[in-house]
């Protein structure tokens, strides 16, 4: 009898017997551990400082000059900023004045001046308008007129934080109330400068702004009289410090103060923090891993024409496309389990290493670590599924290897350089079959965060399934063209 | 129509198999241009013609390998491809090199085997009965033609099928080897399979087959029984031999017959019947030794009858079978 499970037990027999073809498929495993290895001994960053981490877990930048008073239990204050400026170096270092969209200037509440504390603040931004953040990820717009001077006020009572924001001094607008898990009966207050990264071409400068506070109040429990300037994590790896020529500072005068900052209060991105790895990163095996499976599953039909084979294959057989849909299966449950196996010996491994090596790893929520795991083992078996496919159609091996590692493999590797446009990488990262390495990103974009979200930086243009959709695609048509030009071919 | 036909119409319900009409074209070459011919069971059918003259394609044909403009194959009454179980009908070898050469034998056998739902137990089987036991777990890249001759003829018996189909069993074969396959040939027809081996030598089948379709030029040029080939060729012609060839060929091609002369001091005659010829002879007093009907050998047949064949080969030297 000659059905469907007879044909996918024959298929499986063919693999298992050809001892080139197992021990291709468990080169693709152990490139992926074997990589990861390498990528968690490569970089050595013992004794540099931590990587500040927000109450959420998250990786945070918590750099910026900070004008502060303690405040205990209820209280209140109230500024004017009537000027944001920001300077960004030129390649002559030195600063020519311009637009840092997220540079911020305003009032803040923290729990202490420990990086990576609870806060709420609310501030004006070189480019989008008045804003309400809280703990580095909650972000909340406010009033858009562009008026200037404007008022900003903090009330706190416990835990809660309300922002408010005016152009008069008189009409409120409340922007929004933040409850702040942590901050304890004292905390610090007072006025901020940031200034984040100015994305530059397919880079970043560093910038630095100043802004002009005036009408400065405070009501409720603040102690002491005076205003302490500090630079909050002067010396972090989420930091690239000042622009030459420039440092933090405050200056009283005429009942205001003018200061001057630096960095960002706001999530981690790899340009913030260029030193921290990914998963990403440990699974770089994957594109060689890729180029082994894509080799097999090519031989496991291209083998059979060549040796003539596919005549007595497709005389042992009642339908011609389950031919081709059993060897789909067999490959691509093989290269699954495969390709699983070494996600999952490779990434605990991989982070192991990094971290004995002092590296930081972005962290990862357990369903995106289950995603990229899945994931790059589906990445693996849909794209042996579209090589046997191509191998069908092409009938010839070195042709359709050739053309698969081309269409799979090629993006991938000409996204990692980092001088390619951004518009080019997303594009390839979109249309070719290479979109499904979107599986692999466990890096997260923050509107309230200006950064290169490119896929050089490990921010793929699609999400992860949808990813894997366009290459899935790219196999089921090409293994429906083979099932049809099988069919209607002389064999 | 060859006077060597003794073609039955098609039974289409009949075991084995029938072959009608079958015409194929691959661009310019017309390979296959009405073959038709029948394949019965208890008999081995020799399948005989020159290289390129559509042995092959047929075969692949009637596996439903490759698609005709027109005209049917049928294994027992039905298309290959509608066969539910087709290895429980018929059992094929078509290129004994059709191998993964870093597969052994024996897992060559168990893929195909379980292709049908058949246990390893019956690959062993098979493999004792082919002679190859001791070498089964070889890699198949090692083996002799000869020996994946036999592997080949092993993969076509698995399912025990009714009907055996094997393209050039004999070449690359050492000598006992081509003993042990007549012998083999011959005992699956005498189980009452219907047995199929095509040759582009005579020789190779003249001992084995019962039945000869001899093929050129894409077309059966006869079908139908050794003895019948044998009879028809050597029909009208006499054998004669003499020491006064030149003198005697004179005379017989005054009264009007054709005359060859076939070896030393014999020579072929025919339109004459032979008391005459004794008589001609006797009145011009021609020495003579022996007058005898002539024998033709199935290479006189298979020669007469495919040098036409030859001719379009030599004409056209781009391979038909691919």
């Amino acid at each position: 009898m000659t059905g469907f499970p007879q044909l996918l037990h024959a298929e499986w027999t063919k693999f298992r017997t050809v001892t080139g073809w197992v021990t291709g498929t468990a080169m693709a495993t152990l490139l992926v551990v074997l990589f990861a290895a390498l990528a968690g001994i490569s970089s050595d960053q013992k004794g540099s400082p931590p990587v500040p981490i927000g109450p959420g877990g998250e990786p945070v930048t918590d750099s910026f000059y900070f004008v502060h008073r303690p405040l205990t239990g209820i209280g209140s204050i109230t500024v004017s900023v009537s000027a944001l400026k920001s300077g960004i170096p030129t390649d002559l270092a030195e600063l020519r004045s311009g637009v840092v969209p997220w540079a911020k200037a305003g009032l803040i509440i923290k729990a202490s001046t420990r990086q990576g504390s609870p806060y709420a603040a609310i501030m004006v931004t070189g480019g989008h308008g008045v804003r309400m953040q809280d703990n580095y990820v909650n972000d909340t717009a406010g009033p858009t007129t562009g008026a200037s001077p404007r008022w900003l006020r903090l009330d706190r009572s416990g835990d809660a934080v309300t922002g408010y924001a005016s152009a008069d001094a008189r009409h409120w607008t409340k922007v929004g109330t933040a409850h702040v898990d942590g901050l304890g009966p004292t905390v610090r207050g007072g006025l901020f400068v940031a200034s984040p990264p100015s994305v530059d071409g397919m880079g970043t400068r560093g910038s630095v702004s100043t802004a002009a506070f005036a009408d400065l109040h405070t009501r409720g429990g603040w102690a002491d009289r005076h205003w302490a300037g500090d630079q909050v994590g002067a010396e972090s790896p989420s930091f690239a410090g000042y622009p030459r020529n420039a440092s933090g500072s405050f200056m009283a005068s005429d009942g205001g103060f003018t200061v001057t900052g630096a960095g960002d209060i706001a999530p981690a991105v790899r340009d913030t923090l260029p030193t921290g790895g990914t998963r990403g990163d440990i699974l770089t095996g994957t594109f060689a891993a890729l180029i082994a499976v894509i080799v097999v599953a090519v031989l496991f039909i291209s083998t059979e024409y060549r040796e003539n084979l596919i005549h007595v294959t497709l005389a042992a057989s009642r339908r011609r496309s389950g031919v081709l849909v059993a060897k789909a299966i067999v490959l691509g449950v093989v290269t699954f389990v495969a390709g699983l196996a070494g996600t999952l010996v490779a990434v605990p491994l991989g982070e192991r290493l990094a971290h004995a090596n002092g590296v930081y790893i972005f962290p990862v929520t357990s369903s995106a670590e289950l995603r990229v795991a899945l994931g790059t083992a589906a990445l693996l078996a849909t794209a042996s599924i579209l090589a046997l496919s191509v191998g069908a159609l092409f009938r010839h091996g070195a042709g359709a290897v050739t053309a698969v590692i081309v269409a799979l493999v090629l993006p991938y590797i000409l996204v990692a350089i980092p001088f390619l446009p951004a518009s080019v990488s997303d594009w390839l990262m979109r249309v070719t079959p290479a979109a499904a390495f979107a599986l692999q990103q466990t890096l997260v974009r923050y509107d309230q965060v200006a950064s290169n979200y490119t896929p050089y930086n490990g921010y793929y243009p699609l999400e992860p399934w949808a990813g894997l959709a366009v290459l899935a695609g790219y196999a089921v048509v090409s293994l429906a063209a083979a099932a049809l030009l099988l069919r209607r071919r002389d064999a | 129509m060859s006077p060597f036909s003794n073609r039955e119409p098609a039974e289409r319900s009949a075991r084995g198999i029938v072959v009608a009409g079958l015409r194929k074209r691959y661009g310019a070459t017309l390979a296959l241009d009405g073959m038709s011919f029948t394949v019965r069971p208890g008999v081995v059918t020799g399948f005989v013609g020159p290289n390129g003259a559509g042995k092959s394609t047929t075969m692949r044909v009637i596996l439903g390998l490759d698609a005709v403009d027109e005209g049917t194959a049928l294994i027992d009454g039905m298309p290959y491809r509608s066969l539910r179980s087709p290895l429980d009908h018929v059992g094929s070898l078509l290129d004994a090199a059709a191998l993964h050469p870093g597969r052994s034998g024996r897992n060559h056998l168990l893929w195909l085997a379980h292709a049908q739902g058949l246990p390893a137990r019956r690959v062993d089987q098979v493999l004792k009965l082919v002679g190859l036991a001791s070498v089964a777990r070889r890699k198949a890249g090692g083996y002799s033609l000869g020996m994946r001759q036999r592997l080949g003829i092993a993969a076509a018996l698995l399912g025990d099928p009714p009907i055996v189909m094997l393209d050039e069993p004999f070449n690359g074969m050492d000598p006992d080897g081509i003993v042990w396959m007549r012998g083999f040939l011959r005992s699956l027809a005498a189980q009452g399979r219907a047995v199929l081996v095509s040759s582009h030598l005579m020789s190779e089948v003249q001992d084995t087959a019962d039945h000869l379709v001899v093929v050129g030029r894409g077309k059966a040029i006869a079908d139908a029984g050794v003895a019948h080939l044998i009879a028809a060729a050597s029909a009208g012609r006499v054998a004669l031999r003499t020491t006064a060839g030149t003198h005697a060929m004179r005379v017989l091609a005054h009264a009007g017959a054709s005359v060859m002369a076939t070896g030393r001091g014999t020579i072929t005659v025919s339109g004459l019947p032979a008391d005459r010829i004794v008589t001609l002879l006797s009145q011009s007093g021609v020495p003579f030794s022996e007058v005898s009907a002539h024998r033709a050998t199935l290479e006189d047949v298979y020669l007469e009858l495919t040098h036409e064949a030859v001719e379009f080969r030599a004409a056209t030297p781009a391979k038909v079978s691919r």
